[in-house]
């Protein structure tokens, strides 16, 4: 932290009044931002030299700022997430990036992500997807079995974990060419495919989830891979193969 | 005002069990005819509006962020507390509900912190039931570590991300019930106030954040969950948005606040980076297992660290002094988070601190020790029993990062740092608050049929909340008492029907609304929002934070009211109120944040004592230690808003009574 220092750059931010209105890429000018700064923390900064020039601010979606929550988005200079691999946009710090740069910031490109203003995007689909299948139908009662009665081996449970740690911020959907959701449907099927609680309703979670994500309009999956390239939790391809065979044992049923 | 809190008479261990049998209840073929507002869906309000939803009720529930995914339960690092006692290590419900008492400094009401201590198991049936993926032993059976202020270990845990796992847990659950259609989601909404016709809670004004539009939601019973006030300091561990707005507005409308001072200052964070820092990450208390806290025992060591010219590894272990195993070695690095905080503070006051920014505010957690035990086990386990040093290591740091590897990935992202080579550099900060709305048993406010769960609420911690149990008490809040005690004041309003959103409440209700809106919009003030937050936060940490006394706290209450007539008059809030408009929703959180500051400065004036994350430094003991006044300050201060003039509020006191427990000094020496 001691090494930070200050940089001065350019950024070319895409403006949208709302969703219906037609957007265009803005340029700005901030000076002395601290390389220890987070990327938000830019644009809390340039968010505050607007205001003070009676200028509407940049939207942006925000809310944890430690990367867990899923919430911001923004397409950095190309990337989602920006140039930091296995990172969201709230942990990306000023330290990666040079004094004199031009940063492009857009948000989330993909039809199933309608631009709401600037950079915010809706990612209600998700929701919905989820909403379709993505549960044990289980009621709350505290009358369910004793937590242990059930062993489950380690692996499975840490295969289960690391798919569930997907946060829903879609950055697979923006960086596919295809704009497909595979990755996210496929990391939830998978949670719930490898432990026992979640294999009595596997047959009609997957079928009810990949239906529903068809009717959001994301694009098929055609393995280049970028998904998992720009996640930012890691969540493997794995899971994407594993949703296929689920789906078609389900289909064979 | 009386305040009743509606404990149930009988032995501590039979309270819940025979007040939930002698509850009224609410048919089945009645829920369909009553609805219930749920504000806020993290924990609390996921799980309660979950539960409601199955139980055949119509559930609005509403959050501010676009999914309810996101609420800020699920930052949540190291875990979950149930008394299970599957590591057969003496735990119990009583040693939990003990624990938690005594953690929270003997300031938090016996029945609850009970009845949380005997739902803790279910929490952990039920999730487990829902496909939530804890860590597991490699016999299948799930593992358990230990957090502060206990001697046992009794934390579920899914690595570093607990919250999230819990939280998507009842997120699937609340999913189901959407997708069924008994729960209606209001994404991307913001409750602006509450509604009361004849006394009771009867619905809320919430403004669409995409629209701009303001919307009328009528039910028979209002839920509020939205979390605690933290980022009344500005800087906290608090996601961007937390804010305490529904809980104020319900204050407002008649609910009393109760013991605003009582806010969590937490010891393992990130210290601050500079002056356009937006807010501060946690490093969980899990790492407390595993790091051992250290200062250098010579203020030139510290000077030449925070000057670059010595490193940290560098220092030899008679150099370095582990000021929390030194102070209390029965349970050394993991004391509560209160006496950790402070200890951190003493020492960086002391000229002991090791972070070079403008404070010198920082004190390290080494994982050193860690590496070379658990590498040295993880050979043995291999068959290996003559390892080489560069095996230990290595196999120590893969233990390490099996066990918090997104955490060490999140320090380094954020400070450029390695901590498998170097300790990391921690510091306090203010992370969660105890004090919230007042509630009695049934979670219910002094307005009937207000509802009010999880961290909102006042009502389980005290003084202090240990480790891992925040998520605990908002998913026994949630999923297994809300569902009994609201359904057992429906009871009496199956007959009611359906409430109108025409009446003169709901229009004069809106109206308000929209004149606050308006006066906003139309002020054409010189500074922005964030301008008058940071400098409340400021305030705020000076005199309201880790240390207060008499005279500092007096300065911040005419300060506060000072700041809040200069913000009224010249705030800038850009836009207009007809689109999504994150400026404006800031200014509203911080009109209430600024109200709410001052009352909890009032609050902590009022509180001659130290207890638990309050320390007023007149009343310490020789050797830095929390001095209670249990004769003259054992109650819960529930204040009551009197108008515009928060210095108006009225202090009521409800009295707290130990039948079970012994009241002791608070010793973890």
């Amino acid at each position: 932290m001691s090494s930070a220092k200050n940089i001065n750059i350019n950024l070319k931010i895409w403006r949208q009044k709302n969703a219906k209105a037609k957007g265009s890429m803005e340029t700005y000018k901030l000076d002395n931002v601290s390389t220890a700064s987070s990327f938000l923390e830019m644009l809390d900064q340039l968010n505050e030299q607007l205001i003070n020039d009676k200028k509407e601010p940049v939207a942006f979606d925000h809310d944890c700022r430690e990367g867990i929550c899923g919430m911001c988005s923004l397409y950095i200079n190309g990337r989602a997430h920006g140039p930091d691999t296995g990172t969201t946009t709230c942990q990306l710090h000023m330290r990666k990036f040079n004094d004199g740069d031009t940063i492009f910031i857009e948000p989330w490109r993909s039809k199933a992500f309608p631009v709401v203003k600037d950079l915010v995007v809706d990612r209600s689909a998700f929701d919905r997807i989820q909403q379709a299948g993505g549960f044990v139908s289980v009621n709350t009662s505290g009358r369910t079995m004793d937590a242990n009665a059930i062993p489950i081996p380690k692996e499975d449970a840490d295969k289960s974990f690391m798919a569930a740690a997907c946060i829903g911020c879609g950055a697979c959907v923006a960086t596919c060419k295809n704009g497909s959701a595979m990755l996210f449907v496929g990391a939830k099927v998978s949670q719930y495919a490898l432990l026992p609680q979640g294999k009595v309703e596997a047959t009609q979670r997957v079928l009810n989830m990949v239906r529903q994500m068809d009717e959001e309009g994301f694009g098929n999956c055609t393995n280049t891979g970028a998904c998992e390239v720009e996640c930012p939790k890691g969540i493997s391809l794995e899971n994407i193969a594993r949703m296929n065979r689920e789906y078609l044992k389900a289909s064979l049923k | 005002m009386k305040l009743d809190s509606k404990i149930p008479e009988g032995h501590i261990s039979k309270k819940w069990t025979d007040y939930k049998d002698h509850l009224k209840l609410v048919a089945p073929n009645n829920r369909p005819k009553i609805d219930i507002i749920v504000v806020g869906t993290g924990l609390a309000g996921a799980s309660a509006a979950a539960s409601l939803g199955e139980m055949g009720y119509n559930v609005k529930a509403f959050c501010y962020q676009d999914s309810p995914r996101r609420a800020h339960s699920i930052a949540a690092q190291g875990g979950i507390n149930a008394a299970k006692n599957y590591q057969n290590d003496g735990d119990s419900i009583y040693r939990l509900f003990y624990d938690t008492i005594k953690g929270g400094d003997y300031r938090a009401r016996e029945a609850n912190v009970h009845r949380l201590a005997e739902v803790s198991g279910n929490i952990i049936d039920q999730c487990v039931a829902q496909g939530v993926p804890f860590a597991r032993e490699y016999g299948g059976l799930l593992d358990n570590r230990s957090f502060g202020g206990t001697q046992v270990q009794r934390t579920f845990y899914a690595a570093g991300q607990t919250g999230q796992q819990l939280l998507l847990g009842a997120y699937s659950a609340l999913s189901r019930q959407i997708g069924l259609g008994r729960v209606k989601m209001f994404n991307r909404h913001e409750m602006l106030d509450l509604v009361k016709v004849d006394g009771k809670a009867r619905g809320i004004i919430a403004r669409n954040l995409v629209t701009g539009e303001l919307e009328r939601h009528s039910a028979h019973a209002v839920v509020i969950a939205t979390g605690g006030y933290g980022n009344v300091y500005f800087l906290s561990t608090n996601a961007m948005g937390s804010n305490v707005t529904a809980g104020w507005k319900i204050h407002k409308k008649g609910a009393l606040f109760a013991n605003p001072c009582f806010v969590q200052i937490h010891p393992t964070c990130i210290p601050v980076h500079g002056v356009n820092q937006s807010k501060l990450t946690l490093m969980s208390e899990s790492l407390r297992n595993s790091g051992r806290i250290w200062v250098p025992k010579k203020k030139e060591d510290a000077e030449a660290i925070r000057e670059g010219k010595l490193k940290p590894t560098q220092l030899a272990e008679e150099d370095r002094d582990y000021f929390l195993e030194r102070r209390y070695p029965a349970f050394g690095n993991l004391v509560p988070r209160d006496v950790a905080s402070r200890a951190a503070k003493e020492r960086c006051d002391a000229g002991h601190g090791i972070e070079a920014n403008d404070t010198n505010e920082g004190v390290y957690l080494d994982f050193s020790t860690e590496i070379q035990n658990k590498g040295r086990q993880a050979a043995y386990a291999k068959g290996n029993h003559n390892p080489s040093a560069a095996e230990v290591t290595k196999l120590g740091k893969q233990w390490l990062e099996e066990k918090y590897g997104n955490l060490f990935t999140m320090y380094q992202k954020i400070t450029d740092e390695n901590p498998y080579e170097t300790p990391m550099k921690i510091y306090p900060a203010v992370h969660y608050t105890m004090g919230g709305v007042w509630v009695d048993y049934n979670l219910q406010s002094t307005i009937p049929g207000c509802f009010v769960a999880g961290e909102a609420n006042f009502s389980d911690h005290g003084a202090n909340r240990l480790g891992a149990s925040a998520l605990m008490q908002g998913l026994a809040d949630g999923y297994f008492v809300l569902p009994y005690t609201v359904s057992n004041y429906l009871a009496d309003e199956i007959r009611t029907g359906k409430i109108s959103t025409e009446s003169q409440e709901f229009i004069d209700a809106e109206n308000n609304v929209k004149n606050t809106i308006d006066k906003f919009l139309n002020n054409n003030g010189t500074k922005s929002v964030d301008h008058f937050h940071k400098r409340l936060g400021l305030i705020m940490w000076n005199k309201v934070g880790m240390a207060r006394n008499e005279q500092g706290l007096k300065q911040a209450i005419e300060e506060i009211a000072a700041l809040k007539e200069e913000f009224y008059k010249d705030v800038r809030v850009p836009g207009s109120s007809d689109e999504l408009n994150p400026e404006l929703e800031k200014a509203l959180r911080v009109a209430d944040f600024i109200d709410l500051g001052q009352l909890m400065a009032m609050d902590a004036l009022q509180r001659n004592e130290s207890c638990g994350g309050h320390f007023r430094e007149e009343y310490q003991d020789s050797e830095g230690e929390t001095l209670r006044d249990d004769e003259n300050f054992s109650f819960v201060s529930a204040w009551e808003y009197m108008g515009y003039d928060i210095s108006k509020e009225i202090l009521n006191k409800e009295e707290l009574k130990y039948e079970f427990i012994k009241i002791a000094a608070r010793n973890y020496k």
